[in-house]
């Protein structure tokens, strides 16, 4: 099994057999972090670099674990701690790494496009771990992973992403990924927070929370980051919940149960309440479980496991 | 006259062109084209310490000393005159020289260039106007200087337009130092009327641009890149337009790139506004699809636009719209463009490129040579109150050699200017300008060195 693609840099041009191909073998992986020694020697001759340009809590350790998991050598890289501030660029930064033998570089960077300019003038392969508001194919690949456990297949599936979908890398890749593999996808969030022609990606928008909710199997709830009420893309946290919150109350309008999923970390009682994300139909951990399998899936599909 | 910098000819003589200050040329067959005249017509054209001394039949006998180009099958016309190239020097000579930018002009075809004041320091009094002017003195290429509206980077205080226009400057532009308000902007007009000078903008909204890399549409939304929308230019162009038409005073606008702009500059026009205005080659030959391989090398400003903007302009270039196309030439390090797209500067090169790209996108490899010529060099150098290039007995020759069926592609290696960073590295132009003569110059490309008798 190979994929078509060298690196995972984002899903838009990734095919459905690579996707399959990818979710197919997180389910074998998932396995194996259930064994009671949930380790494999797979990626033994491989060394990774998690290069981190950005904050990010859960994604690191999330591929992290999954590169420990398949025994790969493992260097972790922050922005903070780097070279990056005292001017060095990127292409040089990560050109230094190579010269110390390296097969692998996992990277969240702040600035759209930045993982495409390593694949073009770096040797290592490269998974996106995201960039900007561009893509963020891994959180995609395991929301995905999360939909196929509870639906079986995408097919006609309705998801909505609801929330911040202008800064939102997490939309752009489940758009992609989604609509690849069958799935109806929707938007819904305030006119400030949605882009200009998302409509060009194939996504029905929605303003109105409740008409989403009733023509929706699943909603994706994205963070709301709250500096935005500050550059005035919505007045208050107050009216925020009460047009795009997800609460109870409004769940259960709809004649059947909604899945929810959310990226995390969650605001709660903000774009999500307390008692939906924990309530029977929250699949969130089971996202963030899933988070290990992918990467491992991903990382080993990518790094050729077979070498 | 001499060329204080013998690096240019150097310079020009390492990429295997011909460098000569003859006394006397015979240009043999060519097209002679001059839309200012009227004139189309094939004929023989003898200069003669640098003025065009006869058209026609030329007699040989009469003649000694002479150089001779054999000009058949190619076109003559006025030489080009480019609106605003930035050259870098002083300041940023990592990007360009005045030395490497009058080469990259001429090989473009150009014989004379507007250089934008954005410089460092910037050209904004009349002591960096003469070094400017002494340093290229003599050159194969006019260099004009075009001086700052603002005086400091806050585009509060006023420079001393007095002083400059001394100097022989009659254009004033807001480049990277636009009016920090409308008020300021209005009296930087009036004060414009002194000595009738024009005002020339590049028109943006920066609170509207709000940091945006890609023109927002279908593109940005995809690329998840930091939305530019074209409002930030037609909202300034519209304030510009009613500044312009309130106090009566010359604007003319740089680059413009959407389709409204152009109805404002239409409407503006009707109401007898004194309003110019031009756009790039890569404005009508590219659209935002460009940018989707992040790749740097279509970053300009303003961002490249849709397929109706781009369509728009080149319709409003047809209609007479727009009066003029500018290379809009911004050279750039190659450590410069390899970064993050949103970190790479605006701006590519154009000179060496403009030509054959205007004549594939608008005529498709057979253009109407009379607009071509009025939008690269009859109309810039009306806007920029320059004396007009004509092929007329009797005029200084400053003419522009051109191959209309020379296929050639865009190598940026083999560039003169220092900046690698074109939009059209790849491409297969249908058209090359030869050479230029100019202030008793003659340059000749290396392709066209078997043309000299």
């Amino acid at each position: 099994m190979a994929l078509k693609s060298t690196h995972l840099l984002g899903l838009r041009d990734v095919p459905a057999e690579d996707i399959t191909a990818i979710l197919d073998s997180a389910v074998a992986f998932k396995e194996i972090l259930s064994r009671p020694v949930p380790k494999v020697p797979t990626l033994r001759h491989v060394t990774v670099v998690n290069a981190f340009f950005e904050n990010s809590t859960r994604t690191r350790i999330s591929f992290e674990l999954a590169e420990k998991r398949l025994s790969a050598d493992v260097v972790n890289f922050s922005a903070s701690a780097s070279s990056v501030n005292k001017g060095e660029t990127l292409i040089d930064t990560i050109r230094n790494l190579e010269a110390m033998k390296i097969d692998l570089v996992v990277m969240r960077h702040p600035l759209p496009g930045a993982p495409n300019l390593l694949a073009k003038y770096c040797d290592s392969k490269v998974i996106n771990a995201g960039d900007g508001s561009h893509e963020h194919p891994t959180q995609a690949l395991l929301d995905m992973m999360t939909l196929r456990e509870v639906y079986g297949d995408f097919n006609k599936l309705r998801v909505t992403l609801v929330g911040d979908i202008s800064h939102s890398r997490v939309a752009l890749s489940n758009i992609f990924g989604l609509t690849t593999m069958g799935a109806q996808v929707a938007v819904c969030g305030p006119p400030t927070l949605i882009p200009r022609d998302i409509e060009h990606l194939g996504v029905k928008v929605y303003h109105d929370l409740d008409e989403a909710i009733a023509k929706s199997d699943v909603l994706n709830v994205l963070r709301i980051q709250l500096e935005r009420q500050d550059s005035g893309l919505f007045p208050s946290k107050r009216e925020y919940h009460q047009t795009f919150g997800v609460t109870s109350e409004r769940l259960a309008a709809s004649n059947k149960p909604l899945t929810i999923l959310h990226p995390g970390p969650i605001n709660r009682g903000l774009e999500l309440d307390g008692d939906v994300a924990d309530g029977p139909h929250s699949v969130i951990l089971q996202q963030v479980t899933n988070g290990v399998a992918v990467r491992m899936a991903i990382l080993y599909l990518i790094a050729g496991g077979e070498k | 006259m001499s060329w204080r910098s013998k690096q240019g000819t150097d310079l020009l003589k390492s990429h295997d062109w011909l460098v000569q200050r003859s006394q006397t040329v015979l240009l043999h067959g060519a097209r002679l084209i001059d839309p200012s005249t009227g004139l189309d017509k094939t004929a023989d054209v003898l200069i003669d310490r640098g003025k065009i001394t006869k058209i026609g039949k030329i007699n040989r006998d009469e003649l000694k000393g002479y150089v001779e180009l054999d000009l058949r099958d190619k076109i003559l016309t006025p030489g080009f005159q480019d609106m605003h190239a930035h050259f870098g020097q002083p300041g940023h000579e990592d990007r360009e020289t005045l030395t490497t930018g009058i080469c990259a002009a001429a090989a473009g075809g150009y014989t004379g260039v507007s250089i934008t004041p954005d410089t460092d320091p910037y050209i904004d009094n009349a002591g960096i106007v003469k070094w400017i002017q002494d340093q290229t003195s003599g050159s194969p290429v006019n260099v004009v200087p075009v001086a700052s509206v603002a005086r400091d980077d806050e585009g509060r205080r006023l420079t001393e337009v007095d002083d400059i226009f001394h100097m022989g400057v009659r254009v004033f532009s807001d480049t990277g130092r636009p009016a920090a308000t409308p008020e300021i902007m209005r009296r930087a007009l009036e004060y414009m009327k002194l000595h009738n000078l024009t005002i020339s903008s590049r028109a943006q909204e920066t609170s509207l641009a709000a940091g945006g890399v890609v023109r927002e549409g279908p593109v940005s939304t995809r690329l998840g890149q930091k939305p530019w929308p074209s409002i930030a230019e037609s909202m300034a162009v519209a304030k510009s337009l009613l500044l312009a038409l309130h106090t009566g005073s010359k604007l003319h606008l740089e680059a413009v790139s959407s389709v409204e702009s152009l109805d404002l500059i239409r409407w503006a026009r009707e109401r007898g506004v004194k309003v110019t205005c031009d756009t790039t080659p890569h404005h009508i030959a590219l659209t935002d699809e460009a940018t989707e391989t992040f790749d740097g090398n279509f970053k300009t400003s303003p961002p490249l636009g849709s397929k109706r903007d781009k369509d728009a302009l080149i319709a409003a270039i047809m209609d007479g719209t727009i009066d003029a196309v500018a290379a809009d030439h911004v050279p750039l390090t190659d450590e410069e463009c390899l970064v993050e797209y949103s970190l790479v500067p605006d701006g590519v090169v154009g000179l060496e490129t403009a030509v054959g790209v205007l004549a594939k996108v608008l005529g498709k490899g057979k253009p109407d040579w009379n607009k071509l010529i009025t939008l690269l060099a009859i109309r810039p150098r009306e806007i920029l109150e320059l004396p007009p290039a004509t092929i007329a007995t009797g005029s200084t020759a400053d003419l522009t050699i051109i191959d209309p069926e020379a296929v050639w592609t865009v190598d940026p290696a083999r560039f003169f200017t220092k900046g690698h960073n074109t939009a059209f590295g790849g491409w297969q132009l249908p058209v090359k300008s030869l050479g230029i003569i100019n202030r008793g110059w003659t340059l000749i490309a290396p392709d066209a060195r078997m043309l000299v008798k």
